[in-house]
C-alpha cells in the first residue's frame, strides 16, 4: 500500500512541477522523464536481472529511427510512430538477445557493445537514408498533440510515457515474473534448478528493457524533433548505466532519481567549466566510495527496506 | 514388483581421460528412499548430475516413468519432476527466506502463492522465520531452507546430494523424521557418507566404484557382499 502511495506521491510532484516551473526548467523536466524512461529499461536488464549490458544504445537509436524513418519516409503521424519505437526497440533487443545471450559476464558486455557500435556504423553507412551524423529533422513537438503549444505537448507526452513506464515498472517487479529477474541475478544455477528456463527469462527481460529503451528513443525524437545517429554511440550505452548506478541498481524510483541528478550535475557544472565529465567522474567516484549502491539503494539499505 | 520411476542405461560421462560415470545401468524404484554411496571420486556427484540434467550425458539413456528424458535440459527435467538439491548450499542468500521458497512455489499450479509457502515453509519447520535474509540463517537452516525448496516443486523424485554433511546431530535425527515421512509419495534418491543415515533411512542402496555400478540391494545384502566390503567398507579387515 505505502509502495504505491509513495510511487503515486511521486508521480503527483512531478505533476505539479511540470505545470508551474518556468518554460526553461520545464523543458528539462521534460527532457529527463523521457530520459528516466531509458534509464528504467536499463534498470530492468541491469538492475535487476545482472545482465550488465554495453549495447543500449542501440535500443534507444531503434527506437529513434523506429519512429523517425516511417514519419519521414511514409509520413506516419507522429503518435503511432512512437509506438512504432516502442516496438523497434523491443524487436532489435530480441534479435541481440538471442544472440548475445549465449554469453554472460564480461563476454556478454563486449557482444552488446559489438551490436550496438555495428548498428551505429550501419546507421552512418546509410546516411543518405538515416542523415548519418546529421541527421533527421523531424516536426515540432506540437504536432503530437494538435491544438497545443510544442510546451505543453512535450511536457504532456513527457508525463505520460514516464507515469505508464514507472507503473508498470513497479508493477513487474512486484510480480512473479519480476521475483524470477531477480532470482536470475542472485544464483542463476539455483534458478534452472527450480525449472526456470534462464535463457527464455532474460531474453523476456532484454526484450523488457528494450520496450522500454525504445519508447524513451521515439519519444526522445519526437519530443525534441531530432533523430541522428549520434543516438547509437556508445555514450548512449554508458549513460543509462551511470544513471541507474546513481539512483541505485534494482530499485523502482533509482532511475528518475539519478537521471535527474546526473542531469544537473552536469547543468550545473556546465555553467562553471566545459569539463563536465570532470565532474561526474568524481561524483561517481565518491558515489562508489561512500554509497556503492546508489543514492536510492543506500536509503533503502540504511532506512525504508519496503523499498521495490 | 513396485515400478520404475527413474532408470538409466549405460549411462557414461568422461572428463578427459577420467571416467568420472562409466557405462552405470540403475533402476529407481517408486516410492523407495535409495541411497547412493561409494568411496570418493566413485562418480556419484556426477551421476546425479547426468541424472538431473545438470551435466549433459555422453552415451546411454535416461527414462522417468519409461519416457525417455536424456536430451531435455535440467529446467525441463525439474518440471517433469526431478528436484534437485546442490552438494554445497545453494540458496538466495540476499532473498527473505518467503521470497526463496516463492520461487520454488510459484512453478506449480498455485493459487494462493502466500499460504502455499506458508505451508512449505512448516513442513521443514522454518515458518516463523519467513521475513529473514536467507543468508543469516544458519547452516543447519539453510539446508532445511533448500530442502523445503526441493519439496515445494511437489517432485516425483527428489535428489539429495550430501544432505546432512555439516549438520549437528540432532539437526541429522530431525532430516531423517523428515526424509522418511515424503516417503512413498516422494520417491527420494540421496547421496550420503553417513552409514548411520544410509542404513536407517534407506530402503535399497546402490554403491558405485570408480564411476561404474558394483551393487543394487537392501542395507542387509550391501553389507554382506563381499564386493562391497572391499572397494568400499574399509576392504578385508572389515571382513575379518
Amino acid at each position: 500500500m505505502r509502495i504505491w502511495t509513495l510511487h503515486l506521491f511521486t508521480l503527483a510532484v512531478l505533476a505539479v512541477l511540470l505545470a508551474t516551473l518556468p518554460p526553461y526548467h520545464a523543458t528539462n523536466l521534460a527532457r529527463i522523464l523521457v530520459l528516466a524512461v531509458f534509464a528504467i529499461g536499463y534498470n530492468l536488464a541491469f538492475g535487476y536481472t545482472g545482465l550488465l549490458s554495453l549495447g543500449h544504445a542501440l535500443f534507444f537509436a531503434a527506437g529513434v529511427y523506429g519512429a523517425a524513418l516511417p514519419i519521414t519516409y511514409l509520413g506516419l503521424p507522429q503518435l503511432p510512430a512512437l509506438v512504432a519505437g516502442l516496438l523497434a526497440g523491443g524487436l532489435v533487443a530480441g534479435v541481440t538477445g538471442l544472440l548475445a545471450l549465449r554469453t554472460a559476464g564480461v563476454s556478454f558486455m563486449i557482444v552488446t557493445l559489438m551490436f550496438a557500435q555495428a548498428g551505429y556504423l550501419t546507421l552512418l553507412y546509410f546516411g543518405p537514408v538515416t542523415g548519418g551524423d546529421e541527421g533527421l529533422v523531424l516536426p515540432d513537438a506540437a504536432a503530437l498533440l494538435p491544438g497545443l503549444s510544442a510546451d505543453v505537448a512535450r511536457a504532456t507526452i513527457a508525463y505520460a510515457l514516464f507515469s505508464a513506464a514507472l507503473l508498470s515498472s513497479l508493477a513487474l517487479v512486484q510480480s512473479r515474473l519480476g521475483r524470477t529477474l531477480v532470482a536470475i541475478r542472485e544464483n542463476e544455477d539455483r534458478s534452472r534448478m527450480l525449472g526456470y528456463n534462464t535463457f527464455a527469462v532474460k531474453l523476456t527481460a532484454l526484450v523488457l528493457s528494450g520496450l522500454f529503451s525504445g519508447a524513451a528513443g521515439a519519444a526522445y525524437a519526437l519530443l525534441f524533433g531530432y533523430a541522428g545517429a549520434s543516438f547509437a554511440t556508445i555514450q548512449y550505452s554508458i549513460l543509462p548505466m551511470l544513471w541507474v548506478l546513481m539512483g541505485g541498481a534494482g530499485t523502482v524510483l533509482g532511475p528518475l532519481v539519478g537521471t535527474a541528478a546526473m542531469f544537473y550535475l552536469v547543468d550545473i557544472a556546465g555553467s562553471y567549466t566545459t569539463a563536465t565529465l570532470l565532474f561526474v567522474g568524481v561524483a561517481l567516484v565518491l558515489l562508489i566510495l561512500f554509497a556503492p549502491k546508489g543514492i536510492l539503494g543506500t536509503i533503502r539499505e540504511r532506512w525504508l527496506t519496503w523499498l521495490p | 514388483m513396485a515400478s520404475v520411476i527413474l532408470s538409466a542405461r549405460g549411462l557414461t560421462r568422461h572428463f578427459g581421460g577420467l571416467r568420472a560415470v562409466d557405462g552405470v545401468d540403475f533402476d529407481l524404484q517408486t516410492g523407495d528412499i535409495h541411497a547412493l554411496i561409494g568411496p570418493n571420486g566413485a562418480g556419484k556427484t556426477t551421476f546425479v548430475g547426468l541424472l538431473s540434467g545438470r551435466i549433459p550425458a555422453q552415451s546411454g539413456t535416461i527414462a522417468l516413468a519409461g519416457e525417455d528424458i536424456t536430451r531435455l535440459p535440467a529446467h525441463a527435467r525439474v518440471k517433469k519432476g526431478i528436484a534437485y538439491t546442490f552438494q554445497i548450499t545453494s540458496v538466495y542468500p540476499r532473498l527473505s527466506v518467503f521470497d526463496n521458497v516463492a520461487l520454488a512455489v510459484q512453478q506449480t499450479a498455485t493459487r494462493d502463492l502466500a499460504s502455499d509457502v506458508a505451508a512449505a515453509l512448516s513442513r521443514v519447520n522454518l515458518a516463523d522465520r519467513a521475513t529473514q535474509t536467507a543468508g543469516t540463517l544458519s547452516y543447519g537452516h539453510q539446508r532445511l531452507l533448500e530442502l523445503g525448496m526441493g519439496l515445494a516443486l511437489r517432485p516425483r523424485v527428489l535428489i539429495l546430494d550430501e544432505p546432512t554433511q555439516g549438520l549437528a546431530s540432532g539437526e541429522i535425527a530431525n532430516f531423517k523424521q523428515l526424509v522418511r515421512s515424503l516417503a512413498p509419495e516422494t520417491t527420494v534418491l540421496l547421496i550420503e557418507h553417513n552409514m548411520d543415515v544410509v542404513m536407517d533411512l534407506a530402503t535399497r542402496i546402490t554403491v558405485l566404484a570408480a564411476g561404474r555400478h558394483l551393487a543394487t540391494g537392501t542395507p542387509s545384502e550391501i553389507r554382506a557382499n563381499p564386493a562391497v566390503q572391499d572397494a568400499y567398507l574399509g576392504g578385508h579387515d572389515a571382513s575379518a
